[in-house]
């Protein structure tokens, strides 16, 4: 009972949510709903038994992911009212292909089924370890390689939006460390002899 | 009445249309675009993590976990790209972004 009756808060907060995420006027409220979205779907991860899953899309999505949308966000000067126009235009075309798409999905739902020959073996690999430690054993060994791949993956991006965010402007003074210390003494002194009273002549 | 394999696919459904039709509504704002995709991956997401549980199989949850890392690719490099776009011509409206138009 508790049970079904936190599945329902959590999946109609995540649905409200994310449908204001597309439809809240200003950008940064977007990105607050989808925050919300994000804490309620990792709930309903819970709910399923996926603890490991559920960490990480809060410590991923809602840590770094929507917080990166919202300083960019707030970084850009944004006219609102200009992104705002043909709202309305594409309402109906939007609408006519989410519904389309959505009863495709729902028909695909209600005419699946599990095959007889899989039904056999459902329920086969539930042990009596942890979530997390059976998702590391699967991670560490089968799945070993498509686990550096993903690092690669996030390696590349990491690189990918430094070298496009990185600006070097001209005309900016910058203390040159290889020229300081590649000085040697006759550029930079210059011994003079003088006698008492008579100054320096260059 | 137990909430079953059904109930999380509804929930993934709803969340996936949802993301198509923020793309379609908001054709000109490339940030909620890019937050649209974001909730499709997560439908996703959800669909992998339903079945997962309900046949008893980890690899969804594994692929889940990849998904999730390409996600996170993507928004950095998307908005990246947004930022680059945006100090190069001062808007982000989409309709703008033809340069390489031929």
């Amino acid at each position: 009972m508790i049970h079904a009756l936190a599945f329902y808060v959590f999946a109609a907060v995540t649905v409200v949510s994310a449908f204001m995420v597309i439809s809240a006027r200003n950008p940064v409220h977007s990105v607050l709903y989808l925050i919300l979205a994000f804490f309620n779907s990792a709930a309903l991860f819970l709910l399923m038994g996926a603890e490991f899953i559920a960490m990480i899309l809060v410590i991923v999505y809602v840590g770094a992911v929507a917080v990166l949308f919202l300083f960019v966000v707030m970084m850009l000067d944004i006219n609102i009212a200009e992104l705002r126009q043909g709202f309305l235009k594409y309402l109906p075309i939007g609408a006519a292909v989410g519904i389309a798409l959505f009863a495709e999905i729902l028909l695909a739902l209600g005419a699946w089924s599990v095959s007889p020959v899989a039904a056999g073996s459902l329920r086969a690999k539930v042990s009596d370890v942890p979530n997390t430690e059976a998702l590391g054993r699967l991670i560490y060994t089968d799945y070993m390689f498509l686990f550096q791949a993903a690092g690669m993956v996030l390696l590349i991006a990491m690189i990918g939006a430094i070298v496009l965010t990185l600006r070097t402007r001209p005309g900016v003074r910058r203390q040159k460390i290889a020229a300081q210390i590649g000085r040697r003494r006759e550029e930079a002194v210059v011994l003079v002899k003088t006698r008492v009273g008579e100054g320096v002549s260059s | 009445m137990t909430i079953g394999l059904a109930h999380y696919l509804t929930v993934g459904a709803i969340l996936f249309t949802l993301g198509i039709f923020g793309i379609f509504l908001n054709r000109k704002n490339v940030i909620v675009i890019l937050m649209s995709v974001e909730l499709m991956l997560l439908a996703v997401n959800i669909n992998l993590v339903a079945f997962s549980t309900h046949l008893g199989d980890l690899v969804g949850q594994v692929f889940a976990m990849f998904v999730l890392t390409v996600a996170a690719a993507e928004a950095a490099i998307g908005l990246a790209i947004l930022v680059v776009y945006f100090r190069n011509r001062g808007t982000i409206a989409v309709e703008e972004i033809n340069l390489m138009k031929g």
